[in-house]
């Protein structure tokens, strides 16, 4: 296999609250030798909020984040969903919109950039699963994850709309998603089949509809709990925020206790390939998964 | 197993008499599905070959009516328009055909759509005019000003996205997605006056476009590919556009996503709970918050919260600049 080479588009969360999701994916791309070029230019994609507010600036920022992953002339990878989503979002309406795109490039022309189309944009879930490939993750398994059962929780934006992520999360089915569960299974872990994989946390509600919020998380908590999962597993930093921040005050709403350990995804893939506790980062996380680590 | 192939198999099909069932049960009927035939034909043969009593809605068997919306395995579909192959493969020959709704079942497939009308209602869904009773000529648009609907018109008010909402199924009083849509398309024509009421009535806490989830459970349902969740985006510019956006949370909430961006250029992640809850509203997250410094999520090792904890992206000048010439909305 050539060497495989990203863009990182590393997004906010993993460079404040979650610090582990970073270092685990970086400990995971050289365990796996994945030459990453991380995009110290890039800002916040917006994470749909942004878009709510003024989305003709939400496309000029991200694509001058894409910008610098054209100029090293790689796929920008991202490790956050909703990253994903907002970028894709951009590259799609400006590669479909000639008219949008000149009115970006005007704007982008100020600080000297111009965003062409030149680069892909992937989820490092996909980026392992179909560059790198299953096969040859389990051949680096040093660590196989078979006492545990693991429910793959796929958060939204990696999964729907399907059309637009079609070319970069390999035709999953957002119905009957598959990626995670193939990759637990070549971890050697016990993929838990339930309702929720496929749900909603609430993340993005959070702070104006918390009601709501707490419902979406708890009933995918309750559904990965009562199916007898030993942890959660996703690839989206802000689902992990809200299923595992928030375990106390979902448990009050759902009128029962909830404790899981909720894992981003390279935090799984990172364990079974034998890296080292501080990689892994087990100790950030506010509901106990220190107990996963075992040396 | 191909596609082309006829085959045997079981569907199963929810059944459920409000009149005279305490629970629903499930039941199984065999049958030869063709490579043609949709899953409105399953329905019908259930009903015309196994149980007559089986009940559903169907009318146009065109995809325009929205009378055969269902569920199969979760998934919503316009019976009349999806193949039921398709779904075989999908779902592994072990499909389920569900009402929208299991808690507004009436009878097996058919269900209580109230609220589904009732909220459709409340955006005004119609243009808004005074019209000269004797007009001397057209009410015209031009291409551009229809196009800006975005398909929305094209909404046959099937009930798949509503019905596939997780907010709505979490907060009942939520308009939900068809709603919006239809706000949407009366509120950007340009032969209706009601815009304004609209946007203040979309832009309510607890009930308008703020309570969206961002799922885009409704993009993936709609059988007619309307997109509505990206109406509803343009219902929330909208509101900023036409300075009817009140200063709330939610509000602040997506304008206050620039504060950390022109200062580092990341979203400053502890700021933007202060600035949209403001500091009376910050007791709700302290819990969380000690929780959270405990773990080292939020952390003092780079700099102080709230004060200069956030690194700073690389030419952050450039994303300063591209704001102060960009933006085109404010609160």
């Amino acid at each position: 296999m050539s060497k495989l080479k990203y863009a990182l588009f590393t997004g906010c969360t993993a460079k404040q609250s979650t610090p582990e999701l970073l270092s685990s994916t970086l400990a995971v791309a050289e365990k796996l030798g994945i030459e990453i070029t991380i995009l110290e230019e890039a800002s916040c994609c917006g994470a749909s909020h942004l878009q709510d507010f003024d989305e003709f600036l939400a496309h000029v920022l991200n694509a001058r984040n894409i910008c610098y992953a054209e100029k090293h002339g790689l796929t920008m990878i991202t490790i956050c969903n909703t990253c994903q989503l907002n970028s894709q979002m951009t590259k799609h309406a400006l590669d479909t919109n000639p008219d949008l795109k000149a009115r970006v490039n005007e704007k982008l022309a100020e600080v000297g950039l111009e965003y062409k189309g030149t680069s892909e944009i992937k989820h490092f879930l996909y980026a392992l699963i179909d560059d790198y490939g299953l096969d040859a993750i389990k051949d680096k398994v040093v660590t196989p994850l078979s006492q545990f059962n693991i429910a793959p929780f796929y958060g939204c934006h990696n999964i729907r709309p399907s059309e637009l992520h079609e070319h970069s999360n390999g035709g999953e089915n957002p119905y009957v998603p598959t990626s995670l569960d193939r990759l637990i299974d070549a971890l050697e872990g016990h993929p838990v089949d339930y309702e929720s994989k496929n749900k909603c946390c609430g993340f993005h509600v959070e702070l104006q509809a918390n009601h709501t919020s707490e419902i979406l998380a708890g009933n995918a908590l309750v559904d990965a709990i009562d199916n007898n999962a030993d942890m959660v597993v996703t690839p989206c930093p802000l689902c992990h925020l809200k299923m595992d921040t928030y375990q106390d005050s979902v448990g009050k709403v759902m009128g029962r206790d909830i404790e899981i350990p909720v894992l981003h995804m390279p935090q799984m893939v990172a364990l079974a390939l034998g890296a080292t506790e501080a990689e892994i980062g087990l100790k950030f996380h506010v509901s106990k998964a220190k107990h996963l680590y075992t040396a | 197993m191909q596609n082309n192939e006829t085959r045997k198999v079981t569907i199963k099909a929810f059944r459920f008499n409000a009149e005279t069932d305490y629970l629903p049960y499930t039941k199984q009927y065999e049958m030869e599905v063709g490579k043609d035939d949709l899953i409105l034909d399953l329905m019908n043969r259930i009903k015309w070959e196994h149980d007559g009593s089986f009940s559903y809605r169907r009318s146009c068997r065109h995809g325009i009516c929205g009378a055969c919306g269902i569920k199969v395995n979760g998934k919503p579909v316009l019976a009349c328009k999806q193949n039921a192959i398709e779904l075989l493969d999908l779902f592994d020959n072990d499909i389920t055909l569900e009402p929208q709704s299991k808690k507004r079942a009436i009878k097996d497939m058919i269900i209580d759509k109230g609220d589904f009308w009732q909220k459709h209602a409340d955006v005004l869904p119609y243009v808004v005019a005074d019209v000269d009773a004797h007009p001397t000529h057209e009410t015209k648009q031009s291409i551009a000003q229809f196009n800006a609907m975005l398909d929305s018109d094209l909404c046959i008010q099937c009930g798949s996205c509503h019905y596939a909402c997780p907010s709505l199924e979490a907060n009942p009083d939520y308009l939900g997605p068809a709603a919006l849509t239809a706000a949407y398309r009366f509120t950007i024509d340009t032969r209706d006056e009601a815009g304004k009421e609209r946007l203040e009535l979309t832009s309510k806490p607890g009930f308008g476009v703020w309570d969206c989830v961002k799922c885009f459970e409704c993009a993936q349902a709609c059988p007619k590919e309307i997109n509505p969740i990206e109406k509803i985006t343009k219902l929330h510019n909208m509101q900023f556009e036409q300075g009817i956006a009140e200063r709330n949370v939610a509000t602040k909430h997506a304008e206050g996503f620039l504060r950390g961006m022109k200062k580092t250029g990341y979203l400053d992640e502890a700021d933007i709970v202060l600035y949209s809850e403001g500091i009376l509203g910050m007791h709700k997250h302290l819990k969380t918050a000690m929780k959270m410094m405990k773990s080292g999520k939020i952390h003092w090792h780079s700099g102080v919260p709230f004060i200069n904890s956030i690194p700073e992206i690389k030419n952050l000048s450039e994303v300063q600049k591209l704001i102060e010439i960009s933006q085109t909305n404010k609160l």
